[in-house]
């Protein structure tokens, strides 16, 4: 086997896949899974719009629409956003950019997606055995007394948990040992960065959510009733067990964005980050703060006006650290040579669609709001800025800035704007009715609403089309670009990440010799001999 | 068994477990120790959940906690107590002599540790036994005429919960104990490279740790 054959090719058939150890091809083996994720929790969301284009019934009843969110929820956090950067990105990029030759543990990595996929079916099969009605986050009482299959649910999801312990593990180990010779920690791109901070929280918070799922499942399969005031349970702690995870999640979701964001904007406005320690430092602040912000989850369910003045003023430290980030960002830019691609385009909407989302965090953090807008169309429309308009942004700008890498092909860049800008407006168009909608009193969860909230449900069923619509040109053109695209050279970005300094698509063992790492990631500012390959220079 | 081949010298076989990723073994065993660790954080986590509802339920139903725990078999809990501190100490003194090139006691000790952990869920199984005689079993079920109070259910929940996800762990670890029998028995943990080995105790202990903790919480504090 020569060192320099892809790793696409270093292994012919489907066994070569199924039991491949190699980061890359588990970190395409997860893009399949997560993208076949996405696919079915948007046609879910699909419905769940028409469903909701007019009052009453129009294509389903009461508790099919109960059951078509709570799996949309399910499928869409923990089978998605959840495993897809880290996953997908995280694996794949994460050792090439420590110039390593793999993650830590190989074996480990594969038990992963492996874990991750048996989950998933395992979820899948609960929604044909009668579905969830509970909403995706399974509260007590009501979900240890549904009718419908929460127990097999809530034990796939800890399987997918597992999953995710197994990839943080992985992370922590690989950034903490496998760096290349003489990189220290501030010379880690920034990407790898969030990654770890994610790992962190991947690994510590993730056992609680197993843990109170775990209780849901077993209440559920034996009556335990630990949650359920009837036999002298308390449903406020399976919130605190559940947030206590679930919150920090939201930061599993968000952070790997942060980190490719990080990356895109550097290479495409050919400029150093503003500030290398503010993104790096900040994403570990994140982390941190996100551990104790789960409160304010549960500002109506009952809890003391203290409480609730601590976790309000906890949760806006997160918008601090992310101010920062999206501050230096944005500074980045300035002074830049910026050229306008497909990844740029998600990344000025994930910059327009994250502010959003995060302003309208730090209302409803603020307790005396909050109380207003809980349950309402407004918590709703605020955390799909924050996922679909951050994650999914940030998921698509890092699958266009890395496919020809991944690849070694190149995608129609005029259909990738015409797919970004649908994307984009069309989730705007979705999501800023719902804005006022929650404002005006809509409660969430209903599979109807008074005559008067019409307007505003049928201009974010419109939006939805169009999100759906640039979705699958997106998937078109991507597929198109997988068998028929033109090759891709190295460094198309002329990037000077560490991932583009290998061949593409990359070898077995990612790099051709020793891997170079002079200059630094981001050090647009000094020539090097790879300025040859650069025409505006 | 391969104890008929003859014995690979175990400075050669160290070599041959460098994965390819990393530079050493050093390096490598490194990695092992710091992803277990991390591992073994997690888990903390696990039971943190259970011990953090364990408090939330002590405050609320006091009284009712403490009657309960008077009827707990102290005896047991004690004993399963010392069993798993000694198993603890054996897994270590196996890990000690294969470090000083003592295979047949590092089996020897490591077969005392299964012993012991097996030893251990029996004791658990008839305590099991006796609670299910009297009526008291997780969820629907529960019938005790001497505890029939709400809060003495809520405490019993918990204890089935927190010793039975704690006797899970313990199946997990008689499990990896197995597993080192014969990576030891087959030299492929030898003197000089044995990490696995040290992983395995490691999460021995941490089991041991939370019973530590299990047994006030269950027996002591009545």
């Amino acid at each position: 086997m020569t060192s320099t054959a892809s790793y696409l090719t270093a292994g012919r058939g489907l066994r070569s896949w199924l039991f491949t150890r190699d980061h890359k091809r588990i970190g395409i083996l997860f893009l399949i899974g997560t993208s076949g994720a996405l696919f079915v929790g948007g046609v879910f969301a699909l419905l769940l719009r028409l469903e909701l284009l007019t009052p009453g019934e129009t294509i389903m009843g009461a508790l099919d629409y109960n059951r078509l969110f709570t799996q949309h929820g399910i499928v869409m956090v923990f089978l998605f956003m959840v495993p897809a950067i880290p996953g997908v990105f995280g694996n794949f990029f994460l050792p090439i950019m420590l110039g390593a030759e793999d993650v830590a543990f190989p074996r480990l990595n594969l038990a992963s997606f492996y874990a991750y996929a048996i989950g998933s079916a395992i979820v899948l099969a609960a929604l044909f055995a009668g579905g969830v009605d509970t909403g995706w986050t399974f509260y007590t009482p009501y979900s240890t007394s549904s009718l419908t299959a929460v127990a097999t649910a809530a034990f796939g999801v800890f399987v997918i948990g597992l999953s995710s312990i197994f990839t943080g593990i992985n992370f922590v180990v690989t950034t903490h040992t496998l760096r290349a010779r003489g990189m220290g920690w501030m010379d880690i791109p920034l990407f790898v960065w969030s990654i770890y901070a994610t790992a962190i929280i991947q690994v510590l918070a993730t056992p609680v959510l197993g843990l109170s799922l775990l209780l849901v499942a077993v209440d559920h399969a034996w009556g335990l009733g630990i949650f359920d005031p009837a036999q002298g349970g308390d449903p406020i702690l399976f919130q605190h067990l559940f947030w206590f995870y679930s919150h920090p999640a939201v930061y599993i979701m968000v952070l790997p964005a942060m980190g490719v964001v990080s990356e895109v904007v550097c290479t495409f406005a050919h400029n150093r980050p503003f500030s290398y320690t503010a993104i790096a430092l900040s994403s570990l602040g994140i982390a941190f703060i996100g551990f104790l912000s789960w409160g304010h989850h549960l500002f109506v369910s009952g809890m003391s006006v203290l409480d609730a003045g601590v976790f309000g003023i906890l949760s806006m430290f997160v918008a601090i650290f992310s101010a920062i980030k999206v501050f230096t960002w944005t500074a980045t830019l300035r002074g830049g040579r910026i050229t306008f691609t497909t990844p740029m385009f998600y990344f000025f909407g994930f910059m327009f669609l994250f502010v959003f989302g995060g302003m309208t965090g730090v209302a409803v953090a603020t307790s005396s709001l909050d109380v207003h807008w809980h349950d309402t169309y407004f918590v709703v429309a605020h955390f799909h800025f924050i996922m679909v308009g951050g994650t999914l942004t940030a998921f698509l700008a890092a699958l266009h800035y890395w496919f020809p890498k991944m690849f070694g092909r190149v995608y129609s860049e005029k259909w990738g704007i015409i797919g970004a800008t649908m994307v984009i407006l069309g989730f705007a168009f979705t999501f800023t009715p719902q804005f006022l909608l929650g404002n005006a009193g809509m409660p969430r969860r209903y599979f109807s609403y008074p005559a008067e909230f019409q307007w505003l449900n049928v201009l974010s069923t419109a939006g939805a089309s169009i999100l759906g619509l640039g979705m699958a040109i997106t998937l078109g053109y991507l597929v198109y670009a997988l068998f028929r695209g033109a090759p891709a050279e190295d460094n198309p970005w002329r990037s000077r990440g560490f991932e583009w300094r290998t061949p593409t698509p990359p070898p077995l063992h990612n790099f051709a010799g020793q891997p170079e790492m002079v200059p630094g990631a981001y050090d647009y500012h000094v020539a090097d001999h790879h300025d040859h390959d650069d025409p505006a220079s | 068994m391969t104890t008929m081949t003859p014995p690979p010298d175990p400075g050669e076989a160290a070599p041959r477990r460098l994965e390819p990723q990393f530079a050493d073994l050093a390096r490598q065993e490194h990695a092992v120790r710091l992803g277990m660790w991390v591992f073994l954080g997690s888990e903390v986590l696990l039971f943190a959940g259970l011990f953090a509802l364990y408090a939330a339920y002590r405050t609320e139903y006091s009284a009712d906690f403490t009657a309960a725990l008077h009827h707990q078999n102290l005896l047991i809990g004690t004993a399963n107590t010392f069993v798993l501190i000694i198993s603890s100490f054996t897994v270590a003194w196996a890990i000690h002599r294969l470090r000083h090139g003592d295979r047949r006691a590092c089996l020897v000790f490591l077969a005392i540790t299964m012993v012991l952990g097996a030893l251990f869920l029996a004791f658990k199984a008839i305590e099991y036994g006796d609670h299910f005689a009297h009526g008291v079993v997780p969820g629907r079920g529960y019938a005790s005429a001497e505890l029939p109070a709400r809060g003495a259910r809520v405490f019993f929940n918990l204890y089935f919960l927190m010793t039975g996800l704690h006797a899970l762990h313990m199946i997990g670890g008689l499990a990896v104990m197995g597993w080192l029998v014969t990576r030891v028995a087959r030299r492929r943990a030898t003197p000089a490279y044995h990490a696995e080995l040290e992983m395995g105790g490691l999460y021995w202990h941490l089991v041991d740790s939370v019973w530590i903790f299990l047994w006030p919480l269950f027996y002591l504090t009545g």
